[in-house]
């Protein structure tokens, strides 16, 4: 049986009287691309926090391959990727300096950190802009060393914060295609909060999340067949706007 | 293969503060104009109304200048570690210290290596002033310099834990300016940076007690008795005290369990 490689189970978390997080449980399996779709406020910034660990739930509890992220968090942490929702690049650091800092932070040694480096970003085509500050980068650019950085340490779950945000098309493109290509080759499950509808494509699973809870979880097709709705684009609509948000 | 991941990333964080320090030439510049303006502008106007009678650990009459060369290097210390606290809010406010607490290692361990990493830029600036002070004619017995490096990173760790602790405290870079006036003018000022304990005793007793407890006093006396080669044991006892006691109320901050990390919300959605 294939690990899960994200277990959330009946989590619930509040700002002070506030509830941002309701009794929410879901799954990502691995070589599985699930689609977090929810517009502002719904608590999809929460929920990345939580999985991160910035802070713990209170309520309820996360996996991440099999460990506990509260009492095993540190061997959890290790099997986890994340691409945050703003640039948390160093820009006075130029790309190596910065993939470098993040593969010492995860205890790899310099030759096998700069042989990953060269891996991953010929594989994103910024290899020959290594050597330049991020600075210099454009948006999109800083996006793949930023997917680049998130994958050195071969993560078995990646989070992606809304990765696309302020991106030109042809770089939005580009990064869907690339993060699809990575769960079909190289098994990775991805978690990818969103709130762009054309980013969903149709093998994707898809949870929406609304008011801090979720409103329908599955795989894409599945949750279209079941509601005779159209498009994910309908899915959203009808369960955030609609009479059942 | 535990222990050798905690080195790596301790070099890791070291470097990148050092690298960050290195392309930032004008915070290193502005580092030194602050005390060089004390020392220069300040001291040599009061150096006449402010006369130092002997006092340990000088075995003589000094100049102004001479008394308020240690207190200088307290000055640098403690705008470091706020700095570095500063650094530590717009780094959360700009994401990358969420990075830094997403990789696989315990909270206090990654307060520790940026606590070493902020010192160690602090010592650097401190031995720059001291270069500086050297030409200025402010010259200290050789092995002096030798002494005063665990002064240094002692006294550079317990006010870099202090601003770790504030860090944990501020939601938003804007709120910064409020503890610069609370903090550093108050620590900086009520201490014998500037005048020795007894001389503040003359013009008031709720001052000198102020002063005599302040722990950048403490630290302060500690760089100045190991500059002239001389160990003052309550000033260790002192500052080692507060840099516990701020260091581990720094890791209750950011305990992602009990934190003010908790209380304050990660924003967003």
């Amino acid at each position: 049986m294939t690990e899960i490689a994200l277990a959330v189970e009946n989590l619930s978390f509040a700002y002070g009287a506030k509830k941002a997080l309701d009794g929410v449980s879901f799954k990502v399996q691995p070589g599985e691309c699930t689609i977090l779709l929810g517009p502002n406020g719904a608590g999809k910034s929460t929920l990345f926090s939580l999985i991160t660990r910035l802070y713990d739930a209170r309520e309820g509890r996360i996996e991440l391959c099999g460990f506990d992220l509260k009492k095993q968090s540190l061997r959890a942490l290790a099997r986890l990727g994340v691409v945050f929702q703003q640039t948390t690049l160093d820009p006075d650091l130029s790309v190596t300096q910065n993939l470098r800092y993040h593969a010492a932070l995860h205890g790899i040694g310099r030759k096998a950190a700069d042989k990953r480096i060269q891996e991953e970003l010929e594989r994103l085509a910024m290899f020959e802009r290594r050597g330049e500050k991020v600075r210099q980068l454009n948006g999109g650019h800083k996006r793949r060393v930023e997917i680049a950085r998130a994958l050195l340490h071969k993560p078995s779950l990646l989070l992606l914060d809304e990765p696309t945000v302020g991106l030109d098309m042809p770089s939005r493109q580009a990064i869907v295609s690339h993060v699809h290509d990575l769960v079909t080759q190289q098994n990775l499950a991805v978690l990818w909060a969103t709130h762009l509808i054309d980013e969903i494509a149709a093998d994707d699973s898809l949870i929406v999340l609304h008011k801090g809870q979720v409103k329908a979880s599955g795989k894409l097709s599945e949750i279209l067949q079941t509601t005779g709705w159209a498009d994910p684009g309908q899915v959203f609509q009808k369960l955030t706007q609609g009479p059942q948000a | 293969m535990r222990i050798l991941h905690y080195w790596r990333a301790t070099v890791g964080i070291v470097g990148r503060e050092l690298l960050r320090f290195l392309h930032q030439r004008e915070r290193f510049v502005s580092a030194l104009v602050r005390p060089l303006v004390w020392l220069f502008v300040f001291a040599a106007g009061f150096r006449a109304a402010l006369g130092i009678a002997i006092a340990p650990p000088y075995e003589t009459y000094i100049l102004y200048e001479v008394y308020i060369t240690p207190g200088l290097l307290g000055m640098i210390l403690l705008f470091n570690g706020m700095q570095s606290s500063l650094s530590m809010v717009y780094d959360r406010e700009m994401g990358s210290m969420r990075m830094l607490m997403v990789c696989p290692l315990p909270r206090w361990f990654l307060l520790c290596s940026k606590l070493i990493a902020g010192t160690a830029v602090g010592v650097l600036q401190s031995y720059a002033f001291l270069g500086i002070a050297w030409l200025y004619d402010i010259q200290a017995p050789l092995m002096g310099y030798v002494w005063i490096l665990p002064a240094l990173v002692l006294a550079g760790m317990m006010l870099g834990a202090l601003g770790l602790l504030l860090s944990s405290f501020i939601k938003q870079l804007e709120n910064f300016a409020g503890v610069m006036n609370f903090v550093i003018f108050p620590l900086f000022f009520m201490s014998t940076a500037l005048y020795p304990l007894w001389k503040i005793k003359e013009s008031s007793e709720v001052l000198h007690t102020l002063a005599q407890y302040n722990p950048f006093s403490q630290a302060v006396e500690l760089i100045r008795f190991a500059l002239y080669e001389q160990f003052n044991q309550q000033a260790l006892l002192f500052t080692a005290a507060a840099f516990l006691l701020f260091m581990g109320a720094a890791i209750m901050g950011y305990n992602p369990s009990k934190g003010m990390m908790v209380k304050k919300g990660g924003g967003g959605d």
